[in-house]
């Protein structure tokens, strides 16, 4: 048995309130399907896409989910991987964010393909070699152990034995599968800002922080609409501090993956074009992601929480900033990596009616952007939905004396 | 994609050997192959560009392949396609320039093949690499993992389809090596086309043929591939790079 002395409920499913969100998202959600529609019937034209960046902005966005999606799954594992108690009453919102946050993510990379009409052939023409249906595979699996894992806590007199186990292969498969969505870009060789061992370790260092700050907004929001006292004092203490350190080993990854990158000399032009070039990417990687998304974050929940007033006020900014920072850095490193020239004669000065040798251009366009609405209201559709139809919220929580023993 | 255009995919899954006439509705036929022994690997279809012999200005090879497949410009430059292109190159200290054609470069070990999540992209055990347009689920993954940008997204309503090259909307294309005359025991049409401009530059062959001409010449001068140290063993060869 996991959290014997937590209970739990579910929202008011006749409150006004529950409705007007349920209704905002899945208007969202048929947005970003209408805007997917609009694109299939005229093609990807009408798109900022091109032949050279191939992968826009919901791809970007859809990674950042996906890779977040694991993160969210942070303060689960920690109550029961690691045993810390304050943790545990949020294992279940934990199972549910992480999921619909990949929902939502994989919703708009599946929408965005050119024929996503044939998604089935992922499934009957898989191609064993392509990390894409190895992430394919991740993907299934994530859902299969979540939901196993969340049926443990949420059914501890018969499933509870199976808590801890459950709560391991979760811990695990998300490490692999942040490990697969880092290998889509790592291993391929045809572009110089990708091809990185490094890359898997830095998506897992960064699926850690922008999970977190994924996660805490999502509380933070339940807190708000349904006036309980989420976090609790003890477990706010502590979200602070593990969101500060986490968002410090993400840019510290981030830091030793460009200056790998600079100071490998085939790789320095890509790099001194994404660290200085004259380009969108340069400020959305510095001022978005290490400044905005990454410093300042830091100062909001490392320094003293009186600096700023209220100790929770300044971790929810601190979230929305990593999440903000996060969406600057997935563009930077997607986007950025697409729009420098493949190299087909380093060192040479190439030109063509092709645009080899030259920068791409990429501007999203509005269908892109509404596709992402789209991907979020999926997102916050499904945990309002769960939400709503089971006992995910904590109403009351272990003693903060007995917190502290552990 | 024109539906007229759907096939059993049967015919293309089957694996090389199946490449014989698939007939997807009547009077379309998709990779007609005119021998009825299969394709096998005791052929490896490459070609060779001899780099000094190509004009800068001449774009017979580009026409052609155009003419070829139906590529029309929709004034898009960024979203056009191109299965084959004129690349302009020059040395950075010696102002030395060269203007080449670039198209796949079949290579022997295709990343596009690698990654494509379908199978969709697919080597035949001739070499020559392929999409199988209806399996493609236009993910685009080959696109990124080409280190020779010779794929292309179809980005919108194709008009003017060749019954020989289906192409569809949504989905990925690139050079077929003009496959359909390739197994009607024909060249290429950019080969045919540099040829006809009076350019000798391109030449087409079987280099698992120690006695064909191409084999020949790659015996006889000193060849390259571009990026070979990626080792995807391009079937595409270039003279005097
Ligand atoms: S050149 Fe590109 S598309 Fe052609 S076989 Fe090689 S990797 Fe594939
Ligand atoms: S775009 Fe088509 S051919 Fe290319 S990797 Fe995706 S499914 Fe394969």
């Amino acid at each position: 048995m996991s959290t014997p002395n937590v209970t739990y409920h579910t929202i008011d499913g006749r409150n006004a309130g529950t409705w007007a969100v349920l209704i905002i998202f899945a208007v969202m959600a048929a947005i970003g399907f209408l805007a997917a529609m609009y694109m299939d019937h005229n093609g990807h034209w009408v798109t900022g896409m091109t032949n050279h960046v191939v992968w826009g902005l919901p791809i970007v966005v859809a990674i950042f989910l996906i890779v977040s999606s694991t993160g969210c799954l942070n303060v689960a594992s920690i109550g029961s991987v690691f045993e810390k108690q304050p943790y545990k009453p949020f294992g279940r919102l934990a199972g549910i964010t992480a999921l619909a946050v990949q929902a939502g993510g994989l919703a708009m990379l599946v929408l965005d393909l050119g024929r996503n009409d044939r998604i089935i052939t992922f499934v009957t023409n898989l191609n064993p070699t392509s990390i894409f249906s190895l992430n394919v595979f991740l993907y299934s699996g994530f859902f299969i152990f979540v939901i196993f894992y969340l049926w443990t806590m949420m059914d501890g007199k018969k499933m509870g034995h199976l808590y801890r186990p459950a709560a391991l292969w979760a811990f695990i498969w998300r490490l692999i599968l942040t490990t697969g969505s880092g290998s889509i870009f790592g291993f391929m060789v045809s572009r110089s800002a990708y091809h990185s061992t490094l890359v898997a370790p830095l998506f897992i260092a960064l699926s850690m922080s922008f999970g977190l700050a994924m996660y805490v907004l999502v509380m933070l929001w339940l807190n708000a609409s349904t006036g309980r006292k989420y976090p609790s004092p003890e477990l706010l203490r502590r979200l602070r501090i593990l969101l500060g350190i986490l968002v410090g080993v993400s840019l510290y990854f981030v830091v030793i993956h460009h200056l790998t990158n600079y100071y490998t000399a085939e790789r320095r032009d890509v790099e001194k074009f994404l660290l200085f070039g004259d380009n969108v990417y340069v400020p959305l990687l510095w001022v978005g992601f290490g400044l905005i998304g990454s410093v300042i974050p830091m100062a909001l929940v490392l320094l003293p929480a009186r600096t700023f007033g209220s100790a929770k006020i300044s971790l929810g900014l601190a979230s929305a900033l990593v999440v903000f920072g996060g969406h600057c850095f997935m563009y930077a490193f997607v986007v950025g990596g697409e729009a420098f020239p493949v190299e087909l004669f380093p060192g040479k000065i190439v030109s063509s009616s092709f645009g080899d040798g030259a920068i791409a251009h990429y501007a999203p366009s509005l269908p892109e952007w509404l596709l992402v609405i789209g991907g979020y209201g999926v997102t916050g559709l499904l945990i309002t939905v769960v939400i709503w139809a089971l006992p995910m919220l904590p109403s009351s929580f272990p003693s903060e004396a007995d917190q502290k023993l552990h | 994609m024109s539906e007229s255009f759907e096939v059993s995919r049967r015919a293309l899954l089957g694996g090389a050997a199946a490449f014989t006439a698939a007939t997807l509705a009547p009077g379309v036929v998709l990779y007609a192959r005119s021998t009825s022994e299969p394709v096998t690997n005791a052929v490896r279809w490459g070609m060779l560009i001899d780099v000094n012999q190509c004009q800068a200005g001449c774009t017979a090879c580009v026409d052609a392949c155009n003419t070829e497949f139906g590529l029309i410009s929709h004034g898009r430059p960024d979203t056009d396609p191109q299965w084959i292109r004129k690349v302009t190159v020059k040395d950075r200290d010696t102002g030395y320039t060269q203007s080449f054609p670039v198209m796949c470069q079949h290579c022997a070990h295709p990343p596009c093949v690698d990654v494509c999540p379908t199978g969709a992209s697919f080597r035949r055990a001739d070499g020559i690499v392929l999409i199988n347009r209806h399996i493609c689920v236009g993910c685009r993954y080959c696109e990124m993992a080409c280190p020779y940008m010779a794929r292309n997204f179809v980005h919108e309503d194709v008009t003017d389809q060749k019954p020989y090259a289906p192409r569809g909307k949504g989905t990925s294309e690139a050079c077929t090596m003009c496959v359909h005359r390739v197994d009607a025991g024909r060249v290429p049409a950019c080969v045919e086309a540099c040829t006809a401009a009076g350019h000798a530059t391109m030449l087409f062959g079987d280099l698992n043929d120690p006695n064909s001409e191409i084999s020949k010449r790659v015996a006889a001068v000193k060849t390259s591939q571009i990026r070979s140290d990626l080792r995807t063993d391009p079937g595409v060869r270039y003279q005097g790079l």
